[in-house]
């Protein structure tokens, strides 16, 4: 009997293959067509479609991909107007911002006695940075507008050489770049914590728009400099993550991930770009004796006892500056002056 | 005139791989690199799996020439979309717009350069140069569409899943399978790399080979 009943079980297994395999074959896409004209050979819309895959390379198993459609609407069209418009806006900027308010002067003229506001080691974080962010700013800004811009004057054969050894230059330029962060950060950040002054500058807008030219007291760096301090550092920081994340493709996301990647990078590039163009600006057309800080690294006394006055007396205090120039600002004049 | 597509069949396509081995062979594609690839749906599902055999669709409008940085893209008349290993630079951005992930990098890494994309070419070899010469196949692999054949994968298919040939023809064979079996799904990939509406619109090839000034 239990002989039996193994039979019978597997006599209906055997039965239901049949059935099993007519069912397989009708599932897939089930068609009512009847005559060629309507088969459906176009697909409504194609979502993402992922699959298995017996290669290694495991990101090829997704099948369609149109995410691929936003990224090539955000490089071929948003990306280059996002940079043109903030870069060339801040240049008009401060152009009209020249021709409106004028290079701000010093008001009680160049003393001639000089304090020291950088110092050697200040001055080569500042410039390590500034080189390369100017290199990785003119590279990144070739790939991005030099189909437009290059190709027709160059040709491709050129505009290649020339795209290669940007991508090389920006890539490399990098490292310079991170170190220079780094510097720029144990050197200068206890200096740039916001406090209540910091307020009154804003409030104001440290002056900058009055021609009296009424200065706030600030200390070593004004709130305006502060914040041009925390966008370097923040933004300097998050293109360098997105850019070592598209140096090392796929190494820590997919292909979505690395399209948002390429759109972080380059809406902070393009921001970081038109405020750099900003402090350019203001440290050296924009101000008389602005430059000397990060050119010598000494400053004119008059230009610190106006822009940085409390910084100003600090030094005075702790004998780096010479008194006799707080006195001549004072009540009592110096005697010779 | 013809207008050349890739139509695979999913439910005729075993998975076999063979089309993936051809092209591997046929254009001594380097390892780690896959021109073509065969993609299973529901896997291991008895009644909804099927298999999918993708590559470079040759799109009508292809992003990977809108994004490329350095223009390396140009479209036959036949709709073929090749690229100019000469131009190319390696940065990847034809990968992150293509939506059948077909650019293919011999380098993983972008530090310098992923190294000369590479792609399907629909068997065509390369845009520039001789046809069939030996620093041709050297970059693109063989050239079978100059001698009067078809792309190797879908020849030798041997279920007739994968086919080649003009998008019209293709059209005609897989709707007349459709009706005569009673099921099959719309042809993979076909909305997104020809669109629907693009019948009757003239095809126009992208960045002419006349029109380069390379």
């Amino acid at each position: 009997m239990p002989r039996l009943a193994a039979l019978t079980v597997l006599f209906i297994l055997v039965a239901a293959v049949p059935a099993a395999q007519a069912q397989m074959l009708n599932e897939p896409g089930q068609s009512t067509a009847t005559t060629q004209g309507e088969v459906q050979l176009y697909d409504q819309a194609e979502d993402q479609v992922r699959g298995f895959i017996s290669i290694p390379d495991q990101k090829l198993s997704v099948l369609v991909q149109p995410e691929g459609r936003e990224w090539r609407e955000w490089r071929q069209q948003t990306l280059p107007w996002v940079v043109g418009i903030l870069f060339l806006g801040m240049v008009i900027g401060v152009f009209a911002f020249y021709f409106i308010r004028g290079r701000i002067t010093i008001r009680g003229g160049a003393s001639g006695r000089k304090v020291l506001r950088f110092n050697g080691l200040d001055r080569f974080a500042h410039w390590l940075t500034a080189v390369s962010f100017l290199l990785l700013a003119l590279t990144g800004m070739a790939l991005t507008f030099g189909r437009t811009l290059f190709i027709p004057v160059f040709g491709h054969g050129a505009y290649s050489w020339l795209a290669e050894s940007s991508i090389m230059v920006h890539n490399f330029l990098s490292v310079p770049f991170v170190i220079g962060l780094v510097f720029i950060i144990a050197l200068w950040v206890k200096d740039n914590i916001p406090n209540r002054a910091d307020w009154v500058w804003i409030k104001s807008m440290g002056g900058l728009m009055s021609k009296e030219g009424k200065h706030i007291e600030a200390q070593r760096f004004n709130a305006g400099q502060k914040a041009m301090f925390w966008t370097i550092v923040l933004l300097g920081t998050a293109l360098v993550i997105t850019g070592v994340m598209m140096m090392t493709p796929f190494a820590v996301t997919g292909v979505s991930g690395m399209q948002i990647v390429h759109v972080i990078h380059g809406i902070l590039a393009a921001v970081m770009i038109a405020g750099i163009v900003a402090h350019i600006y203001i440290g050296s057309l924009g101000m008389e004796g602005a430059f000397d800080a990060m050119g010598s690294g000494e400053v004119d006394e008059n230009w610190a006892r106006e822009h940085h006055g409390a910084w100003y007396k600090d030094q005075v205090r702790k004998g780096h500056a010479d008194s006799s120039a707080e006195r001549a600002a004072g009540q009592h004049p110096a005697p010779g002056e | 005139m013809a207008r050349m597509a890739f139509l695979c069949d999913s439910g005729r396509c075993i998975e076999c791989n063979a089309c993936v081995t051809a092209c591997k062979n046929e254009h001594e594609v380097p390892w780690g690199m896959n021109r073509r690839r065969v993609i299973t749906l529901n896997d291991g599902d008895a009644g909804s799996e099927r298999s999918i055999s993708m590559s470079c669709m040759h799109c009508s409008d292809p992003p990977c020439a809108a994004v490329c940085p350095v223009d390396c893209f140009l479209q036959t008349d036949d709709g073929v979309v090749l690229h100019d290993k000469d131009i190319c630079i390696g940065c990847g951005y034809c990968f992150y717009a293509c939506p059948f992930g077909a650019p293919q990098f011999p380098q993983a890494t972008n530090y310098g350069s992923r190294g000369k994309m590479d792609k399907c070419t629909y068997c065509a070899g390369g845009p520039e140069g001789e046809d069939s010469s030996p620093a041709e196949y050297q970059k693109y692999g063989s050239n079978r569409l100059a001698e009067g054949k078809l792309p190797l994968c879908s020849e030798m298919c041997s279920t007739r899943s994968l086919m080649a040939g003009d998008q019209e023809v293709l059209a005609d064979i897989y709707s007349e399978r459709i009706v005569r079996r009673g099921y099959g799904l719309p042809a993979p990939g076909w909305t997104t790399a020809y669109g629907e509406d693009d019948e009757g619109t003239p095809f126009v090839p992208y960045g002419r080979p006349d029109s380069r000034q390379s």
